[in-house]
């Protein structure tokens, strides 16, 4: 019920913004990210960004999982 | 006057100007300016190879082409999957009342021009010309004869256990081009069809190794529909591997906003071919070597498995069955 | 594609399942409640490789395969007239009502248009302003801020010929309901990531605090699920009945303010009925007073009465994960994605139409 795809803020412009996915650009609603920036990453749904990626958390959870697998290859 | 009408259609003077105005004009030929009732062709070859197609695309215009592109290729291409040189094409228009002229004019020359680089005539062609409202704009018909190629047997049913699967090049281009232009869904960026004439692909791969098993153009329904097609007829089970399918960025990110696979999605310029493996590579090396094949990969192979069937061996390490498409395709949220 | 490609790495995939088979032998069951959580399942082919031990259950997540087929005539209804356009997501054309579909009633020659995002339906009224449009307003927590926003942006932008037909739901109260039905036996939830995103994870603490059930938040992409799952497994086999979160790159505690301000601005919370479960209380959304000039019923005078299926499918037992759809004796006979008779088959993420295109039992190899 939650089909949702990362993208790059192009522009903003008010409420409104550019984002970029695949190469590929579309208007969507900002008004649920106010507080985006230009190059910031949004989850896109249905043409509205419904929340801002945290890239911070993105990596620990990838650091995490490359850990394991260091783990792996050690055993 | 800058529209078609019905006195166009009627077979009069007016009828006449638009047939040497424009279409005589780009599809100029021996055959075709001799303007016989029937083209009249001597023919050097023993087996022909004979198909039709008809082409309705909504929108008439898109990014990479046009309804007249659509319809030389898609019937040179399904003569070239035969196995056979394509030589000679008719073209009829049924064209709606009110359609201009000067979008005809880009369509007829579009037609000559892929023509010229397919090396096929178009030899005959009809006009007509309907009321208002009774089709959608202009639909066009092609019908295309090739001499089919002496030591060259391709067909559906020659997949083998073993045969690798190669593509030319990037899946879903066109149906996802006209998916969004068709539904105005915003989109904007590199997302172009894939429209092209792939008999000199093809010739290149037959001089590669003429014992290629099977070749299909993946139309509509996209790769799927014709792997399940050469499964069925074939009888033999096709793994895929998700990992090296070959998807251009811009119709991934398409893909994704709108929820739908690739591998369903229409080509109009992509060809499925089924080699022997020990030849797979000398293949694959020549498809790269043409404008057309640049982006050639290896997708999958046919099994030993008992069965018809596809799927696709997923990057999870999981399986996930590919059926033959059904209904339209339909972008969701959900 | 960034927050994408990492997320579907084979090798973290891969290394997330051998941990799973490490964690617990105990038999298993968790109910994943999000249809695109269905989706991903099937299309990553997690069933074939998760430990035998591990039961996985597709739940009521589909707000497509929970609407009733009232709803679906009701806009059939309002196609027949001339003034209307109607506006719809891909996902509900192919729905069966009593009367047909949106898309055989396309074919009929009704005005009916597919759209991406209920934004453009604010340039399609702009654009046709002699025509009424009315757009589906379905969807769960994730997609129903964005009706509120269209149509505060209808109100700036001075429109006054864009409706809307809402059928939103929400999640949490369905799950109590799907709980506290005896003949379930659930020992976990995969928690949908983007409703989470929405409204925080503190509505589904319940399930901790009253039922003793863990439930993980969880993202889409293979690897996101693979982790859900490990996190979920170890929770249950240390009897630790917390609610965890595995998307925090998404998911904050409180979830989008914002859009949580703006689902309070437009709707009021209503009882609703989901197709095949019955009455949810407090588990619809309905435009508020300040809103009700956007309601499609009222602005049509429409008497909406809601009436379901009763087709002899099973979706209702199947939606909550009671059988799944082997089980149904339409299944792949009578009912096709081609010939749906429940919405489940209809939707592309409902678990029938799943199933049907990407199920195959282990034995494919043999």
């Amino acid at each position: 019920m939650c089909l949702a795809v990362p993208g790059r803020v192009l522009s903003i412009n008010g409420n409104m913004g550019i984002i970029e996915v695949g190469k590929l650009r579309r208007n969507v609603f900002l008004h649920l990210t106010p507080d985006v920036a230009i190059d910031d990453y949004v989850l896109v749904h249905a043409g509205c960004a419904i929340q801002e990626i945290d890239e911070v958390e993105a990596k620990i959870t990838l650091d995490i999982l490359k850990e394991l697998a260091e783990c792996e290859i050690r055993r | 006057m800058s529209t078609i009408t019905l006195s166009h259609g009627s077979g009069g003077t007016q009828t006449n100007k638009l047939i040497n105005d424009i279409f005589f004009k780009y599809f100029s030929n021996d055959i075709l300016n001799q303007m016989n009732d029937a083209a009249q062709i001597d023919i050097d070859f023993k087996k022909l190879a004979f198909t039709t197609d008809s082409f309705v695309v909504n929108p008439i215009f898109f990014a990479g082409g046009n309804i007249g592109k659509l319809a030389v290729c898609g019937t040179v291409n399904d003569l070239a999957v035969s196995g056979a040189k394509p030589l000679y094409l008719t073209s009829a228009f049924i064209i709606e009342e009110g359609f201009s002229i000067v979008n005809l004019e880009i369509i007829v020359k579009t037609m000559a021009e892929e023509g010229k680089k397919s090396g096929v005539k178009i030899v005959a062609g009809d006009t007509k010309v309907v009321e208002k409202g009774n089709v959608d704009g202009i639909y066009i018909n092609t019908s295309g004869i090739g001499s089919i190629y002496e030591n060259v047997n391709i067909n559906c049913a020659n997949a083998k256990s073993g045969d690798v699967i190669i593509v030319n090049g990037t899946l879903g281009d066109h149906g996802m081009t006209i998916l969004c232009e068709r539904n105005n869904l915003g989109f904007e960026g590199n997302l172009i069809s894939d429209c092209a004439c792939l008999n000199t692909l093809v010739d290149c791969m037959l001089d590669a190794y003429d014992g290629i098993h099977v070749i299909r153009d993946a139309t509509r329904g996209g790769v799927a529909a014709v792997l399940n097609e050469i499964s069925d007829f074939s009888n033999v089970t096709i793994a895929l591997e998700e990992n090296l399918l070959p998807i251009k960025e811009e119709v991934k990110g398409a893909a994704e906003m709108l929820g739908l696979d690739p591998l369903y999605i229409a080509n109009e310029g992509k060809l499925c071919v089924f080699v022997p493996e020990a030849q797979a590579e000398q293949v694959l090396f020549a498809m790269r070597t043409h404008p057309l094949g640049a982006n050639a990969a290896i997708i999958g192979r046919v099994t030993e498995e008992l069965g018809k069937k596809v799927y696709l061996n997923t990057v999870v390490g999981g399986k996930r069955i590919v059926d033959m498409p059904s209904g339209i395709l339909l972008p969701r949220i959900c | 594609m960034k927050f994408v490609d990492e997320f579907r790495s084979s090798d973290y995939s891969k290394l997330l399942v051998e941990n799973l088979r490490t964690i617990s032998c105990n038999k298993i069951n968790i109910m994943e409640v999000c249809g695109t959580h269905t989706m991903s399942i099937f299309r990553y082919g997690i069933r074939d490789v998760l430990p035998t031990n591990v039961n996985l259950i597709s739940g009521p997540g589909c707000p497509v395969c929970v609407t009733p087929q009232s709803y679906i005539d009701t806009a059939l209804e309002l196609s027949n007239r001339k003034d209307v356009i109607i506006a719809t997501f891909g996902d509900m054309m192919k729905v069966p009502g009593r009367r047909g579909s949106l898309l055989k009633k396309k074919a009929e020659g009704a005005d009916i248009r597919i759209v991406y995002s209920p934004m453009d339906c604010l340039i399609l009224a702009a654009e046709n302003p002699l025509k009424q449009i009315v757009f589906l307003a379905v969807g769960f927590e994730t997609t129903a801020p964005m009706t509120a926003v269209t149509a505060i942006e209808s109100r700036k932008k001075g429109l006054s010929n864009l409706f809307f037909f809402t059928a939103h739901k929400i999640v949490p109260p369905v799950m109590e309901a799907l709980v506290n039905d005896q003949d379930l036996n659930l020992d976990g939830f995969l928690l949908p990531g983007n409703v989470s995103a929405i409204i925080g994870t503190e509505p589904f603490e319940f399930l901790s605090k009253d039922l003793n059930i863990p439930g993980v938040v969880t993202g889409f992409e293979p690897v996101d699920i693979l982790q859900g799952l490990n996190t979920l497994v170890g929770l249950i086999s240390k009897k630790d009945y917390r609610i965890a979160n595995d998307y925090k790159r998404i998911v904050k505690t409180d979830g989008n303010t914002k859009a949580k301000d703006y689902l309070n601005k437009a709707f009021n919370i209503v009882d609703s009925n989901w197709r095949g479960i019955g009455k949810v209380p407090k588990s619809g959304l309905e435009f508020n007073r300040q809103f009700e000039e956007f309601d499609a019923l009222k602005h049509f005078e429409i008497c909406y009465e809601e009436y379901d299926g009763g087709s002899g499918c099973r979706c209702g037992e199947i939606l909550k994960g009671k059988i799944n759809p082997t089980q149904c004796p339409l299944f792949k006979k009578l009912c096709t994605p081609d010939n749906p008779v429940g919405s489940c088959m209809v939707s592309s993420e409902g678990t029938c139409a799943a199933y049907f295109r990407y199920y195959k039992p282990r034995k494919m190899e043999e």
